[in-house]
């Protein structure tokens, strides 16, 4: 269903319809993360992917036109280049290891500490939290750092508009 | 060869590539951050596929449940989504300012605008 | 659109659900899915849907601009501000254990603020966008 998705968001032209499949597949994608045991991740792709990104592709359409216009050429060498680029990939993936399967190295080291030890030492069950707020706190610090910057990038970006509407600036 | 054990890497690449086709092919600016963001959601779902344990249950500890699914690499995309939308977000306002500037939002128009307000390029010395 | 009374009612009921959602996914989420980004992104989306519904100049009323933007910064500093209190107290920089009397009640305390200064921080960056998309007027815009 997803490919689907993604196949109709590529051939369609209304921006607007664009925007709302957008929201259609995050919630899809928010579904197969809650498959994969994600939740708390399925929680913040759902309110982020399906809530926030269509209101700001809206706004932003809002200020414009809403239809796509027809391309010039023919895009026979972007294809050729995502069909290249993904047949690598999955001749490298031959080599990863299985789905599922606990022995593989991601599972060993850290995050066995983590799941054996989280809740006992920081009195938080939910692991996931336990972890981003307080092992690797300082990892998010940079995350809401890199936040701020993006919400002081648009203001910077989209303030004069408006004091030239007041008058004050030629 | 089992070919069913590698499936959620497949996957993964296929909508890695419809949104890297739709990033390049298009020109239309909008279109081309939607392809962004769709390219950035198989991204999560290659680092939390491989964390699944069949069986597993989410990682919260609870009694009832032993097994339980890898928490790392939901940590690290949970800070991938918030870094997405806020990439997003900038890309937005960076579309709006630019039409506003130039009038319109094809790629095409835009260059040619830039081509001919630069006028024809110069001669070339051998 | 608030001449809609459909829209009215259901908004009046939809916006006071979504804030206290919001706040029960923040401090909830110690124990279940949640944390301070989700509740960040679902209060910046309710307050967005009251300015859908009953006008950009009710929101502004509602939430400043001036608020928005200190919002924004507020969060992080009180994120940081948290680290300091670590090294203040005696331990490293973002260091819980300092902060209460037992290490595991430092843990929650700590974990609490950082929680609240990230929902600070992301619920105005994504007011305040959406603050500056929708009030930008365009003249010849649909």
């Amino acid at each position: 269903m997803i490919a689907v998705v993604t196949i109709v968001i590529a051939r369609q032209r209304n921006l607007f319809a664009v925007v709302i499949l957008f929201g259609i597949y995050s919630f899809l994608m928010a579904t197969v993360l809650v498959a994969l045991d994600a939740v708390d991740v399925a929680m913040t792709e759902a309110a982020v992917g399906a809530g926030i990104s269509t209101i700001l592709f809206l706004s932003a359409l809002h200020l414009g036109k809403g239809i796509e216009m027809k391309p010039l050429h023919k895009p026979f060498l972007p294809l050729v280049v995502a069909l290249a680029t993904g047949a690598v990939l999955a001749y490298g993936t031959l080599g990863l290891p299985a789905f599922s399967d606990p022995e593989a190295p991601i599972h060993q080291h850290v995050a066995k500490r983590y799941i054996e030890d989280g809740a006992r030492e920081t009195g938080v069950p939910n692991i996931v939290t336990a972890v981003l707020a307080s092992y690797r706190g300082y990892d998010t610090l940079g995350e809401v750092t890199v936040v701020f910057t993006a919400g002081i990038g648009v203001i910077a970006l989209l303030r004069r508009l408006r004091s030239r509407e007041k008058g004050r600036k030629p | 060869m089992n070919v069913a054990v590698h499936l959620s890497y497949w996957i993964t690449i296929l909508i890695a590539i419809s949104g890297l086709y739709i990033l390049i092919a298009r020109g239309n600016l909008v279109k081309k951050l939607v392809g962004l963001a769709i390219f950035q959601t198989s991204v999560y779902l290659l680092y939390i596929a491989p964390g699944k344990l069949i069986g597993g249950t989410a990682p919260i500890v609870a009694d009832k449940f032993a097994v339980y699914s890898n928490p790392l690499p939901h940590v690290l995309i949970l800070t991938a989504i918030v870094v997405g939308v806020a990439t997003l977000a900038l890309g937005l306002a960076l579309v709006v300012r630019i039409k506003e500037a130039y009038g319109s939002i094809e790629e095409d128009e835009i260059l040619e605008q830039d081509q001919s307000a630069l006028g024809p390029p110069p001669e070339k010395k051998k | 659109m608030k001449d809609y009374l459909v829209l009215r009612v259901i908004a009046k009921l939809m916006i006071a659900f979504m804030v206290v959602f919001a706040l029960y996914v923040q401090f909830h989420g110690d124990f279940g899915p949640g944390g301070g980004f989700q509740a960040g992104v679902i209060t910046a989306a309710a307050i967005v849907f009251y300015a859908i519904i009953f006008g950009l100049p009710a929101a502004r009323k509602v939430v400043p601009d001036r608020l928005a933007e200190t919002m924004v910064a507020a969060g992080v500093l009180l994120y940081a501000g948290v680290g300091f209190a670590g090294l203040v107290l005696g331990g490293n920089y973002l260091d819980y254990f300092v902060l209460g009397a037992d290490p595991v009640d430092g843990q929650h305390r700590g974990i609490f603020w950082i929680e609240l200064g990230v929902l600070i921080s992301v619920a105005g960056v994504m007011l305040k966008t959406f603050y500056m998309f929708a009030g930008r007027d365009d003249g010849g815009g649909k």
